[in-house]
């Protein structure tokens, strides 16, 4: 039915069945924008934030997936700026998951700011003071980035690759792309780092506190380096996850092994500063503020010492090692084994950074506020899950996202497409 | 946004963010523009396709 779409000698599922597909997912899809349409027009009175928590359980999944779509950027860099040339076979890849990250990053914001006719106030009366102005300006515009770079990727479409005007632009789209990846990546250094640093500002809550280097807390550099560090390992499993279901192999171990090796390095550096940063501040900033560590893993029936141990060991020093290692990184399944550990990490760090914040008692006469989401926000933070399978859904099957596919799955051509 | 609104300042916080701001905004314009403008030039002069 959609044959002529597909690209040339691949094989892909009959139309009938990828429909299915669409449709089920569809369906969650529908479930998280009608919870969507119930915060835009009652009011984020249907979620569950209060004076406790003025960051709902979608600022948790925004940061999350700005961290986990950090992968883009940093394969562009490495690709473009670095010429490292193996990974022309998975950046297309790496920018479609940072286009549905980035976007579904914004949507989540647009869900946030409860009055989304008023978006643009950020951007005509913008706060030169805040943070998050920042982090505005830099998520649009690496959106657009993400855009202008998967744009090449959608001319390059079968059918519309044959108009001889699309053709010559995504060529010349390729040509200049290294200035887009340059852009893209300077501007993904200060939003990334400015979420870090709304936290360590926060002079306010001493869990989140941190000394700096001029206006930058410690945060800052510590957020860009996890995006950096976990984003291709996000890449990589989304990759292994879309073979897994499509019952080929996309990309040569080769390329996988590489970017699972840099994803290593740096996930092992980043680690080694976030447990100094971890001993200085339970060492010297808490007792300075007149705080013990352990008033803030103590005393509630959640966050204990167990989140900070999974985090830090389970989830940073153990995938690091894993990744460096040959002979592991090279095991399908103990790498298999780091990624999602290190994707895990990653959440968890912003899931800490964000929402134990608010949960940690401040005043001497508080508690600890735990937060229970409410189904809006749950299915509002399900709902870019959702719109993600399906873009991939329909990127694979008519674009040439993998450019080893049909390497890596020689078939009899024509007959056996669908 | 704009130094006609009311509430922009030439201070040194409205300079760097909306120099920053602006700056990547005029990379993207242009590098677009030029690649829409070399396609339409390319087409127009049915230049041969080639691989990228």
């Amino acid at each position: 039915m959609d044959s002529a779409l597909i690209p040339e000698g691949a094989k892909r599922c009959s139309f009938p069945k990828f429909a299915i597909g669409i449709a089920i997912v569809g369906a969650v899809l529908l479930w998280g924008v009608y919870a969507m349409f119930l915060c835009w027009f009652k009011g984020l009175n249907q979620t569950n934030m209060n004076d406790y928590y003025g960051f709902a359980l979608w600022i948790w999944a925004d940061l999350a997936v700005i961290a986990v779509g950090g992968g883009a950027f940093f394969t562009g860099l490495l690709k473009y700026i670095f010429k490292v040339d193996e990974l022309k076979n998975i950046i297309n890849f790496a920018v479609i998951i940072g286009f549905i990250c980035y976007s579904s990053a914004l949507l989540i914001l647009a869900i946030d700011i409860g009055q989304p006719l008023r978006g643009w106030f950020i951007f005509w009366h913008a706060n030169v003071h805040s943070m998050l102005t920042e982090v505005a300006f830099c998520l649009s515009c690496y959106f657009a980035v993400l855009t202008i770079e998967f744009i090449p990727n959608i001319l390059e479409n079968r059918q519309v690759n044959r108009v001889p005007f699309f053709h010559h632009l995504a060529h010349n789209m390729h040509g200049v792309m290294a200035i887009f990846a340059a852009t893209g990546a300077f501007l993904s250094f200060f939003h990334q780092g400015s979420l870090g640093g709304v936290a360590g500002v926060m002079f306010g809550r001493p869990f989140a506190v941190r000394e700096g280097l001029l206006i930058w807390p410690w945060t800052f550099f510590l957020f860009t380096w996890s995006a950096a560090a976990f984003g291709p390992c996000f890449t990589l499993l989304v990759a292994k996850i879309t073979e897994t279901i499509t019952g080929k192999k996309l990309v040569k171990d080769n390329v996988v092994h590489l970017l699972a090796k840099i994803s290593g390095w740096m996930i092992t550096t980043y680690i080694i500063a976030k447990i100094i940063d971890t001993i200085y501040w339970a060492t010297v900033t808490i007792p300075s503020l007149g705080f013990k560590l352990s008033h803030f893993y103590t005393n509630n029936s959640f966050y204990g010492y167990w989140i900070l141990i999974t985090e830090v060991v389970l989830c940073g020093v153990v995938p690091g090692a894993l990744l460096i290692i040959k002979s592991t990184r090279e095991n399908p399944t103990l790498r298999l084994i780091a990624i999602v550990l290190g994707v895990i990490g990653v959440c968890l760090n912003r899931w800490v950074m964000v929402l134990q914040i608010m949960a940690v008692p401040v005043m001497s006469f508080d508690t600890w506020a735990l937060y229970i989401p409410s189904w809006q926000e749950i299915a509002t933070t399900i709902l870019p899950v959702a719109y993600g399978i399906i873009l991939i859904a329909i990127t694979y099957r008519y674009l040439p996202v993998f450019p080893q596919e049909q390497e890596l799955n020689s078939i009899e051509p024509a007959t056996e497409a669908e | 946004m704009f130094p006609f609104n009311f509430e922009w300042a030439w201070d040194i916080a409205h300079v760097v963010f909306f120099g920053g701001f602006w700056y990547a905004i005029g990379i993207l314009g242009a590098g677009m523009t030029f690649c829409i403008l070399k396609a339409a030039y390319d087409t127009m002069k049915g230049n041969g396709a080639s691989d990228h």
